[in-house]
């Protein structure tokens, strides 16, 4: 099993409503969040180019984050998600310097605090927060290693990237391009 | 090129717009860390090469200066850490692969041996303070080797580190190189920041570290053999640190874009004058030509090289762990 996420930037028109859905399914606190939107204006006028994207953690196959971890409060589960087990956590933020993505931040309580893929949902067989509420489908969620998983077919039929892929991490949030 | 970034929906402090998640702590750490390598390392290795009467200071006394920056630096650390009250669990576990781990395990191994170090010199650090105007630390060690004599396990304790103290030194003059080297190792084994992902930086801070406590060896020392010495170890280290700076650069300007912009923040950028005037020149160049020409008959108080070492070896800590989070990857 190795879960996996796409998101189309060409049907993302930058709402945040996954942002907002993981902060309330999660109970992530007020003035944080575990994903969140880049706009990317590339080019110089006339020739722009606006590419709008959701982020969030890219749950790499080779992860720093969890090699940095002095302690294993930063661990890999079932599937590839990488997670944070609180009480493990000293906050030293080495995590949060190792990570291309600056996927992490520091929780108010003392931990550190990322995207969980939604673990207690997929693990049901659910979707996560952010892609159950995504008004234009932009976003999709499933088994890598299971063929007809929509993550499989949307990375079979069309061209993709990922994000700073020079960074050696194979980050498993692919943007369809 | 990326033009404009917006990042919306995520605003949260220590990440955005720049990642400032260790601020004063870490630099300090890093910086007493690198002296109290160099100082062990010093008293290590010249004990072992039976230098114990020509090199008084660096052996016996300066030592005694070890534990108390270690201990400064690990309050430093302990500060730093968001969940102050779950430090331990760093003892818990050792893994490998963490360069953080290696350092919480080197500072357990070298604190309790750092103690032991001066401990078995004790009579001589008494002496040393004897001379002292300022009574306070003279009488507290007499008041401690009074309870050396009443307490047992004290006195097995003394008697322990003086009759070990060989084994000690070996064991320090390691250890002391992997915490100078470890001071670097934190910061490279980050690839997420391209700045500090680069391995010249564990030699570098060892040699940097090694430099801080040879100037403070030479500040320290009241015999003028001893100060001249150190002061070609230290003339010798900066050297050796120019020559690894030089080739930092190099190997940046050599290496990917997200490297060459870290290096442009020292070649141009924002951090050219702090590095290059402050670090560079003030900092390294010219305690090195106030060393030479006080080799060269020259009477200069050795305090003035020797604190603008330990200046410049904080100044570098500082603006490395400053500059580092800025720097990232691009996409």
């Amino acid at each position: 099993m190795r879960y996996a996420m796409t998101m189309d930037i060409k049907k993302c028109v930058g709402c945040s409503d996954c942002v907002v859905a993981c902060q309330t399914e999660n109970n992530v606190p007020i003035g944080f969040c575990r994903d969140w939107i880049v706009e990317n204006v590339d080019g110089t006028y006339p020739n722009l180019e606006l590419e709008i994207r959701s982020e969030r953690c890219n749950h790499c196959d080779d992860t720093p984050c969890v090699r940095t971890c002095p302690t294993g409060a930063s661990h890999v589960i079932e599937g590839g998600i990488v997670k944070v087990t609180p009480i493990e956590c000293i906050g030293c933020g080495a995590c949060i310097q190792a990570c291309p993505y600056d996927a992490r931040y520091f929780h108010p309580d003392g931990y550190v605090d990322k995207c969980t893929f939604c673990d207690h949902r997929v693990t049901k067989g659910q979707d996560t927060a952010c892609v159950s509420v995504c008004p234009t489908k932009s976003l999709a969620f499933g088994d890598l290693d299971d063929p007809n998983s929509p993550v499989s077919i949307l990375l079979r039929e069309r061209k993709w990237k990922v994000n700073a892929p020079e960074a050696g991490t194979k980050p498993q949030v692919y943007f369809l391009t | 090129m990326k033009e404009e970034l917006f990042i919306s929906g995520r605003d949260i402090p220590f990440i955005d717009p720049v990642l400032n998640v260790w601020h004063w702590q870490i630099p300090l750490y890093l910086f007493v860390g690198g002296l109290a390598a160099g100082l062990i390392f010093f008293a290590s290795y010249f004990y072992l090469k039976g230098k114990e009467k020509e090199y008084p200071m660096a052996i016996k006394i300066a030592p005694l200066l070890a534990p108390i920056v270690i201990v400064l630096g690990l309050i430093a650390l302990i500060l730093d850490l968001r969940h102050p009250a779950y430090f331990w669990q760093l003892y818990t576990t050792i893994r490998l692969d963490s360069p953080m781990s290696w350092g919480a395990w080197t500072l357990g191994a070298i604190m309790p041996l750092s103690i032991l170090w001066p401990l078995s010199y004790i009579q001589d650090i008494k002496n040393y303070f004897g001379d002292w105007t300022f009574k306070m630390p003279y009488k507290l060690l007499v008041w401690f080797i009074k309870m050396i004599d009443r307490y047992w396990i004290i006195k097995w304790v003394y008697e322990l580190s003086i009759k070990f103290r060989k084994p000690i030194a070996i064991t320090n003059l390691i250890l002391a190189i992997i915490l100078g080297v470890y001071t670097g190792i934190l910061l490279s084994a980050f690839n997420a920041r391209p700045l500090w992902n680069t391995s010249i930086l564990g030699p570098l801070f060892l040699v940097s570290g090694l430099s801080t406590g040879a100037a403070t060896i030479m500040w320290m020392a009241k015999d003028h053999h001893e100060k001249i010495a150190f002061s070609k170890i230290d003339l010798l280290l900066i050297a050796v640190e120019i020559f690894f700076i030089v080739h930092m650069f190099m190997g940046f300007l050599a290496s990917s874009e997200v490297q060459q912009e870290a290096a442009a923040l020292f070649l141009g950028g924002e951090f050219t004058a702090v590095f290059w005037g402050f670090f560079v020149t003030i900092g390294l160049v010219f305690p090195a030509i106030l060393e030479i020409m006080e080799l060269n008959g020259f009477k200069i108080p050795i305090s003035i090289p020797a604190f603008f070492i330990l200046f410049g070896g904080a100044l570098f800590r500082f603006i490395m762990v400053d500059a580092g989070q800025i720097t990232r990857f691009l996409y």
